[in-house]
């Protein structure tokens, strides 16, 4: 994609979420603040920031689902609030906590949900073989949601929420308080409709999951974006490309005799002091003649964050 | 806003149908406790009060106490079911189980989930009517065939007693706070509104009270059809009871709205 101006207005067009100067008020807060969005058509988009930061008030405006206090907001080429249920029609929702139905067996979860898009018993019936199969349920379909694991529960969210063929899936925190392996579990799944060319919107915290799924990332804190690219522009734009950790109160007086004459970027963050450099030749020599031990690694979203924000995800 | 009525006012549509369904699904998965309950709960009472008290009591007018009774209970029986299903069934669904979340997620409005919600309720109360019916006509406690007009009655009543306990739903933050309502609204109006005893027994304020309520209303529509009496005042006794309907659907909507929409 380049920019001259009918790409560009192919890119406009094709632009699934168009959002301008969102604010959402609660108790005389801003808990979202003048965000403004652009998501396009096929790409997966991520919303990463910290617990708290506006990521899930701003889903729930995108679906319809909180009224915006200003802005303007435009899903699938529909104004929003105003016909969010058009919109949500051609949307799916996988939310932060899972609400699937208690009361039913997985294949009647999906049964059910689908009734809630007006589809008839048997054009449900037709879509669930393949989605359960996407979920990996195969020989549950009679299972009660109460016994199936964490990882299955998200897994049938997951599903669910491709019942309607959606043109975007919205996802809230779609691995948070899962394991490792259902993560990946999640992630596979995800990756595969991405190469469908499903457009997909998430909100994270975990920066793994923001670098690894998502095609340009708006950093949010305290209700604001404070920057949106690709991880890998973002990276390359914000941080030095090496990073060594060193640990503890020793750590931090060597790395305080360094000075900043040396090229290298300090900055601590809880127990742990961060030395960023683009050559991290004579700084891992140094640390070779002391005792201290230390982490070399890439830059990554987390040291965006940190840069950005001036504090961890995690804060 | 330009959207400030349009968002006080619901919006009713057939959309409500899927909500309702769903909860006649899994009503249906527990289809014989349901229908036990149905049928024991009426049939106790009706035997307890009827045998008990009517020993007692003799005759209400010119109605044995048994027969008086049995049109009271139906109404009775129909309020409570209704209240109840849209109380506490309303409330998990809402804040336990967070079934109404997904539906919100789906293409349904809020305006669907609560009228599906009151629908149901009142479907439910129908079925417990239904129930009663059978066993008063068993007894040998109902005239005629126009008992079977009953039943609409029933329904609409039932309609706008849920939806009055939605509004009860819309403002509770936990289930203790159903006590008030029990205890306040449908406690004395169950033994004011002429179900156990007639009307005319209590000072005339107190009548008048009652039937500034929905209960009184359906009691003197169902029991002279039940009993084969005559109706008399239809249309006031109606346009009662669905004033309570329309009016509770509005205001559980637009409370509901705001609970849920922040």
């Amino acid at each position: 994609m380049n920019s001259t101006s009918p790409a560009l207005a192919a890119t406009t067009a094709e632009a699934v979420v168009v959002a301008e100067d969102l604010v959402k008020r609660y108790g005389g807060r801003n808990v979202v603040d003048r965000v403004s969005l652009n998501v396009r058509r096929g790409e997966c988009f991520g919303l990463l920031g910290p617990n708290g930061a506006g990521k899930t008030t701003t889903l729930r405006m995108l679906l319809g689902l909180t009224t915006p206090d200003a802005g303007r907001l435009e899903v699938l080429g529909l104004p929003i609030p105003e016909r969010a249920r058009e919109a949500r029609r051609r949307v799916g929702i996988v939310p932060q906590f899972d609400n699937l139905d208690p009361d039913f067996t997985v294949e009647e979860n999906l049964l059910t949900y689908a009734s809630y898009f007006g589809m008839s018993g048997n054009e449900a019936r037709s879509r669930i073989a393949g989605l359960i199969e996407f979920a990996a349920l195969q020989g549950r379909e009679n299972a009660p949601i109460a016994t199936l694991s964490g990882g299955m529960k998200r897994r049938l969210t997951l599903a669910r929420a491709l019942i309607n063929q959606p043109e975007l899936v919205v996802l809230d925190e779609p691995t948070t308080g899962l394991d490792p392996q259902a993560r990946h579990h999640i992630w596979q799944r995800l990756r595969r409709l991405i190469e469908q060319g499903s457009t997909l919107i998430l909100t994270t915290h975990y920066m793994e999951e923001a670098e690894r799924l998502c095609d340009r990332l708006a950093i949010i804190d305290q209700g604001r974006v404070i920057a949106c690219d690709s991880p890998r522009a973002m990276i390359g734009a914000e941080v030095e490309p090496h990073v060594i950790e060193i640990q503890g109160a020793e750590a931090r007086e060597w790395s305080a005799r360094l000075g900043s004459a040396s090229g290298v970027r300090q900055r601590s963050a809880g127990d742990s002091t961060l030395l960023y450099t683009a050559d991290p030749k004579p700084l891992l020599e140094a640390l070779g003649e002391t005792r201290l031990r230390y982490l070399h690694r890439p830059a990554d979203m987390e040291d965006v964050f940190l840069k950005l924000t001036g504090h961890d995800l995690r804060d | 806003m330009t959207t400030r009525t349009a968002t006080l006012l619901p919006r009713p549509s057939l959309r409500f149908l899927p909500v309702w369904r769903r909860n006649l699904r899994v009503w249906r998965k527990i289809l014989i406790p349901s229908v036990l309950g149905n049928f024991g709960e009426p049939l106790l009472y009706l035997l307890a009060f009827g045998y008990g008290f009517g020993r007692l009591v003799g005759q209400v007018g010119e109605l044995p106490y048994m027969v008086f009774l049995a049109s009271g209970i139906v109404c009775s029986s129909a309020m409570f079911t209704a209240s109840f299903e849209a109380l506490y069934s309303a409330y998990t669904r809402m804040e336990e189980q967070k079934t109404w979340h997904a539906m919100l997620g789906a293409p349904l409005d809020i305006d669907d989930v609560v009228l599906g919600e009151v629908a149901w309720a009142a479907t439910k109360a129908m079925m417990s009517a239904v129930a009663i019916l059978l066993i008063a006509t068993g007894l040998g406690l109902v005239a005629d065939w126009r008992a079977l007009l009953v039943l609409p009655v029933v329904g609409l009543a039932a309609f706008s007693f849920a939806a009055c306990a939605m509004i009860v739903t819309a403002l509770s933050r936990s289930y203790d706070f159903f006590m008030y309502y029990f205890t306040l609204g449908i406690t004395p109006m169950l033994l004011m509104s002429g179900v156990f005893f007639p009307l005319d027994q209590l000072p005339p304020l107190v009548s008048l009270l009652a039937h500034l309520l929905p209960l009184a209303h359906t009691v003197e529509i169902v029991r002279p059809l039940m009993t084969g009496g005559e109706v008399t005042g239809l249309a006031l006794h109606l346009g009662v009871i669905l004033a309570y309907g329309v009016v509770g659907y509005a205001v559980a909507s637009a409370l509901l709205r705001r609970r849920l929409l922040r």
